[in-house]
Order: C-alpha cells, then structure tokens, then sequence
C-alpha cells in the first residue's frame, strides 16, 4: 500500500512568519499541465501594508549588520536552498512542465546567483564609493547607503524563471541592507514560498524579505502608493499598468526601476539601483 | 563709528555691460522668444535690470533640435580630449570674468557680493575645470570601457545659485558627451545669458549648449519634449514630483535634486564658537534659499540657552542691505513671492507656539528683505519645523540623547543634509552613519566641492551631482 502524501499549505511571508492572507482568500495554482497543486493565499492590500511595516522594522537591523555578516547570511541562503535541492527541482518542474534536469539547472543558477551577491556584501562599497579631494581642509568620504523598504515586482511566467527570476530580484536588493515586500509569480508562486522556509531558517532576520502570492495587478498599486516604500522595482510588472505605478510612486518619489522582459541577469548595477549615496564631510584640523 | 559701522563699500556695476533687451541662446545665436517678454528685476531695487525673452513651447522644439543635431553631427563625435579643451576654456573664461559675473549675479539674484565673489562664482570655475578633466577619462568612470552619453539632456535650474546651479548641470553633461538646452529661473536669467557670451569666446560648437528663458511653462515644455534623453531638474520637491510623473513610462534619464529640512545637530561637547558660526552659515547663508540650508537646529538640552544665546548675539552683527555692498552679510530675499511665503510660514511659526526672534536691522525701504529670525521652543509637529522656508528663517529644537537627536533629525520626508557639531570623532562617525541624508557636514556646514557628491535620500530626490557619481548620472554603458 502506498503511502498519502501530506500536501503542504502555501502561505504568505510576511515577519519571518507564514500567515494565511487576512482577507481568507485562496486561489488555485494548477501545473503546466493543469493539474491541481495548492491553494495559495491571495493577499491582500492588508497583507501588503503589513509586510511593509514588518520591512520597515526590519530595516535598520539588517542594514545595520556588518558586511562581513551580511554576505555571510546570503551564503546561507545558498547552502540551505542546496539542501532541499529535491523539492524545489519538483516545484519547478510542476510549475514550468519541464523536465527534472531543466528545474535542476534553474535551481543550480538560483543558488549559485545568492553566491555571487553574497560575496558582494563586503565589496561593492569600496567599488561604489570614493574618497573625495575637496579644495579644503576636509577628510570627505562617499558611500553607498541601502535606499530602504524596497517593494517588487517578480519576473512573472518567465521561461525558466519562476523561482530563478525572484531570486534575481530580491538577492541584489539584501546586499547592500535593503528589505523587501516581493510579490511572487502569480501563477507559479509555490517555490517563492517554498524560499521563504529557506530564509527563515537561513538566519535572515524576520521582516528582511517578505513575499506575498495573489494578483500582482491588485496588490502592487498599492505598495506603489505606500508612503513607506522608498523604492519600487517593476521589473516584471511590463504586463501591468506600470506607467500608473511609475505615476504613484512619483508621489513619495521613489526611486523605480523599469520593467525587464525576461529573467534579469545577475549584475553590479543591480545592486547600485538601490542605494543612496551618503557623502560626510570632517573638518580637519589646522596644525 | 562704533566698531561695528562702516562706510558703504558698494561694488561698481560699471563693470557690467548689459544689454537692454536678451532672447533665447539657440544654435549659437540669439533669437528672439515667441512668448511674451518680461523684465528681470534688481530684488533690492525693485528696479529693472533687463527685458527678457520667454520662450515658447516652439522656441523650446528648436532648442531641442539645435541640441540633436549638435550632439548627432559634432559633439557625439568630437574626441573627449577636445570636449575637454572646451569644458577648460570656458572654466577659464568665468575666472577672468569672475568679478563680472559675480556683480551680476548679486545684482540679479540679490546675494551678498561677498558669496557671489568668494563662493558662487569660484566653485563655477572649479566645477567646469574638474569636468573637464573628466572628458576624456570617461573608461574610468565607473562603467566600464566605453561608456556613452545619452544624448540631449533638459535642465531646469532654480533661482538660489543661478550661476552655479547651471555649472552643476552644464559641465558633467558637456564632458559626458551630451548637449544641453538649459533653463534658468525664471527671477535669476542674467548670469546664463551672460554665460552664453562666454560661450560665444570660447566658440563652442553651435548647439552644443542652448539657453532658453521663460518660467514654468517654459520649463515644462522642455523637461517634456519627447527628443529630450536625460533631464535633471533642481528646485521645488513640488515641481520635481510633476517631472518624476511626467517622465514616467518613457526612457528618459532623471536626476532630481529637491528640497531639504536639514537637522544641524550641536551636541554638548561641540566647540561652541564654530558651531554658532557653523549654524549662523548653515542658515543665513544665500539668505536662507538654500536647499540643504540647516533649518532645523537640534541643540543639546543643557547647552541650549547658551546656544541660543550666543546665536542671538551674533545675528545682532550681521549687515542686512545693499547686496553689492562688501561688508553685507544678508542680501535681499530673491522675489517677492519668496518673501510673502517666508512670511506666512513665519506668522505660523508664531500662531503654533514659536518664539519668534528676529536680529534688530534696518529694513531699507524698496526691495524685499527679511531679518534673520530664529524661533525657540519649536515642536517636531509644528508647521516650521516641517515644511521647507527656503528663508532666513530657523526653528530651534532640543534632545537629550544621540538617539533622540537621530530620531528627530531623520523625522522628515526630506533627506539632502545634516550637521553635526562635536568634538568626539567616534560619536560623530556613529551619527553621520544614522542620519538618512544625503551629505552630512561634520563641525562644518555648507561646504561644495566639484569633487564631492552632492544629493538627496528620500524626498529630496534622486542622482548625484558632482564627482564621480555626478558624471555618470550623464553616461550610459557600453552598448551590449
């Protein structure tokens, strides 16, 4: 005989917590081939607002955390999602209907994403910043600063991205202390809640990254009106009404990054794209 | 003569040698605008200094398509060594027409000769020098090899450092690559017409740099035009949310560089002396229309009344009138907009609960003025303590603690500067590490520098002007 398979329940990300969304909705998310899979939560504009509090909260521990200890946690990651390598092949291949060696190959190019930006953590400010040599008596320095609460847009029905093309967004956003509010692949969110297990137990302090399944064209606007989101990454928003979030973000003026066709590639700018550059001046002294 | 009068030491303006009447700046060459003209004023005289022309949304096509075609045919083309040449030629110009431009700029914009002379105009010479070097360095921007200009950029400029406003936005475009139509304030259009001159004696390539006067109409237009690459913008955060909507959707490249309510935050160890004249700078200084003006002084509690003290003192010696005076230290406010908004807020300051305090001067009788005014006691919700002034206007505050002055120094939307006033390095350095703005000015206030990047977090914008990061908010990379 067999044995009954105990089906996990998708939830959402918010605070280092899965809670179901406070509206009570579910849809359903089927296989590539149509197959019933899970009922994942629908959230909410509730849900939204209260992963960007849990972001906010988040913020100044995660940005606050040394470099050293940063690139350390997104190695982690790395290592943890290599470990439940088995899951996430099958997620894939559910999601995509592609074979075990293709999801495997995708999961290979996530983990090995967190890898590269995990050695960035440590890096990118000495290429980002500057010593400055003002006409003065002054010890002036230019570093690269997180920009904030960062809410996103994942890749979404990307061939070969429904797990990849999340990664891709969210990884670059942690290296420089960033937190996140990331609305997953609609259609294929299951291995973006499955990466949220990995998180929370990947020392990934709660708040740093939170994901929401649903419809992202219900959701988004919001995070792209909300006053404490600093920035709005709408790389896989090109099927939306981008420009009117691009409109609503201009409110609070938070820095957008344009939708992307396609699964990002893994790059420098990426992490640029969010950061502020803070320059200090030190009066030096006449001797 | 007490020792604190002296004799009126105004600066000639037989130097200038202005034209009655100016148009639009396009393709090398004057033009007249199609809008309706109208006068550029002395704001201390109230006098008239010039008819200026407005440009219309015509005027501004033509501008934009003399810069295309300058960018497709010439400058896009011409090595970074020979843009450099240029960018060193025209820094050269403006410093053997320094004390021109400065007697200019004072007489337009109202500003001290004593800034205009010693600051402004330097710093535009500085700015056009540094950038010139840049030209032909462009691989060692931070793009790697071969990096691109974007092509035409539109900037709008305000009216508190016109001169130098239109340095920050012409000379790392030119050294990118990029042409430029360029509008300046609408109250402060003399120095870039006269800049264009300079132009002119430099024989820069026609097109290459286009000027075009008129007022938010005119700024609009250009900031719009669907042939436009790259805009940068610095004044109102107002103004700069309509151009981030405007722009949006489209591949246009934006820095915007808005306002500021910055915290000058003394702490009880700071060297008292400096940080009186560090606050009296951070806020007086240009009259107070300054973007990243310290308007906000957080003094620590058990220093406060002497602090305050101190500062009173000292505003009671500074010299309000006559701009192109030499021993002036607070000019006229620039328009008499400017002064109808500085007073109302002020008037609210009072209504909420402020103490109000201004420096016993003399108002002279024509022109628009205000006296230096500090309000004491001020709450983190009062109307002044949140909104920007853009005046010579500043709210006093209190804290207890490092934590307590972070908290309140970041509580804003805003986030272009801050001070900080100690003599302990390590509490310096911990602080400047929490304040979310943009530069941070440490036992100093107010300081620029070509080399030295210059922004905001938050409200107050976006992009990097200055060093390094300010040329590549001009560049794009090489072409995959």
């Amino acid at each position: 005989m067999t044995r009954l398979t105990i089906p996990k329940t998708y939830k959402l990300y918010i605070g280092g917590a899965f809670p179901r969304s406070e509206s009570g909705r579910s849809y359903e998310v089927v296989s590539a081939k149509g197959a019933f899979l899970a009922n994942a939560a629908q959230a909410s504009r509730k849900d939204a607002r209260d992963a960007v509090v849990a972001a906010r909260g988040a913020v100044s521990g995660w940005s606050g955390a040394t470099a050293y200890n940063r690139g350390q946690v997104l190695y982690r990651i790395a290592e943890l999602l290599d470990g439940r390598r088995a899951q996430f092949v099958e997620e894939i291949a559910a999601a995509e209907g592609v074979t075990a060696a293709a999801a495997a190959t995708q999961l290979d190019e996530a983990i090995d994403t967190w890898v590269w930006y995990a050695g960035w953590a440590d890096k990118f400010v000495q290429v980002a910043g500057s010593g400055n040599p003002v006409a003065g008596p002054y010890f002036n320095l230019s570093v690269p600063e997180p920009t904030g609460v960062v809410a996103m847009v994942a890749p979404q029905g990307q061939k070969g991205g429904s797990l990849l093309g999340l990664v891709r967004v969210v990884a670059p956003a942690l290296v420089a202390g960033n937190t996140v509010v990331v609305i997953a692949d609609e259609k294929r969110p299951l291995s973006a809640i499955s990466l949220g297990e990995v998180l929370a137990t990947s020392d990934v302090p709660g708040g740093v990254v939170n994901i929401l399944t649903g419809s992202p064209a219900e959701i988004a606007p919001w995070l792209a009106a909300h006053a404490d989101v600093n920035a709005l990454d709408l790389t896989g928003a090109g099927a939306l009404e981008w420009i009117d979030l691009e409109i609503a973000a201009a409110d609070t003026l938070k820095r957008v990054i344009r939708p992307d066709a396609g699964v990002p590639a893994a790059s420098l700018d990426r992490i640029l794209d969010l950061v502020e550059t803070k320059t200090v001046w030190h009066t030096k002294a006449l001797i | 003569m007490s020792f604190l009068e002296y004799a009126p030491a105004p600066e000639s303006t037989s130097i200038l040698h202005l034209k009655k009447s100016y148009g639009l700046f396009i393709d090398g060459e004057w033009v007249d605008g199609r809008g309706q003209n109208f006068s550029t004023i002395s704001p201390a005289t109230e006098k008239k200094i010039a008819t200026i022309a407005t440009a219309s949304p015509k005027d501004v096509d033509r501008a934009v398509a003399a810069a295309r075609t300058a960018y497709d045919r010439v400058w896009s083309k011409m090595s970074g060594s020979d843009r450099g040449k240029y960018l060193f030629r025209i820094a050269r110009l403006v410093q053997e027409r320094a004390r021109e431009l400065a007697v200019a700029e004072s007489l337009d914009n109202g500003k001290p000769i004593k800034e205009s002379r010693d600051v402004d105009v330097p710093l535009v010479a500085a700015w056009f020098f540094y950038y010139a070097g840049w030209a032909d360095k462009l691989d060692y921007a931070g793009l790697g090899a071969n990096p691109r200009a974007l092509g035409v950029a539109a900037q709008v400029i305000p009216w508190n450092f016109p001169l130098l406003m239109l340095a920050w936005k012409i000379a790392p475009a030119l050294a990118a690559g990029n042409t430029v139509v360029l509008k300046p304030a609408e109250t402060t259009p003399l120095s870039a017409l006269l800049f264009a001159e300079i132009l002119q004696q430099a024989e820069l390539p026609p097109g290459v740099v286009n000027i075009v006067t008129g007022a938010g109409e005119t700024g609009a237009a250009l900031v719009r035009h669907p042939d436009v690459n790259k805009v940068a913008f610095t004044g109102s955060t107002g103004v700069g949310r309509e151009i981030a909507k405007a722009i949006a959707g489209t591949d246009k490249k934006v820095t915007l560089e808005l306002g500021g309510k910055a915290a000058n935050i003394v702490f009880d160890d700071a060297p008292i002396d400096q940080a009186v004249e560090g606050i009296v700078n951070g806020i007086f200084f240009n009259q107070g229309h300054v973007c990243c003006a310290g308007s906000r002084l957080l003094v620590q509690e058990n220093i406060h009344e002497e602090v305050v003290g101190r500062l009173k003192q000292r505003l009671s010696t500074l010299r309000l009138g006559d701009p192109l005076d030499k021993n002036t230290d607070i000019g006229a406010i620039n328009s008499k907009d400017q002064l109808e908004r500085i007073r109302t807020l002020s008037d609210i300051g009072e209504q909420e609960g402020g103490e109000r305090w201004s420096a016993p001067c003399m108002i002279p009788e024509n022109g628009f003025w205000f006296a230096p005014t500090i309000f004491d006691n001020v709450q983190t919700s009062s109307t002044i303590a949140r909104e920007e002034i853009f005046g010579p206007v500043l709210s006093v505050l209190t804290f207890r603690t490092p934590a307590e002055a972070i908290a309140k120094a970041n509580n804003t939307p805003y986030g272009l500067s801050a001070g900080i006033w100690s003599d302990k390095g390590s509490k310096i350095l911990a602080v400047a590490d929490k304040l979310r703005a943009g530069v941070v000015w440490a036992n100093t206030f107010n300081r620029f520098d070509p080399a030295s990047p210059f922004g905001g977090y938050k409200e107050s914008g976006y992009g990097r002007e200055g060093g390094r990061h300010g040329l590549n908010a001009y560049l794009k990379g090489a072409a995959k």
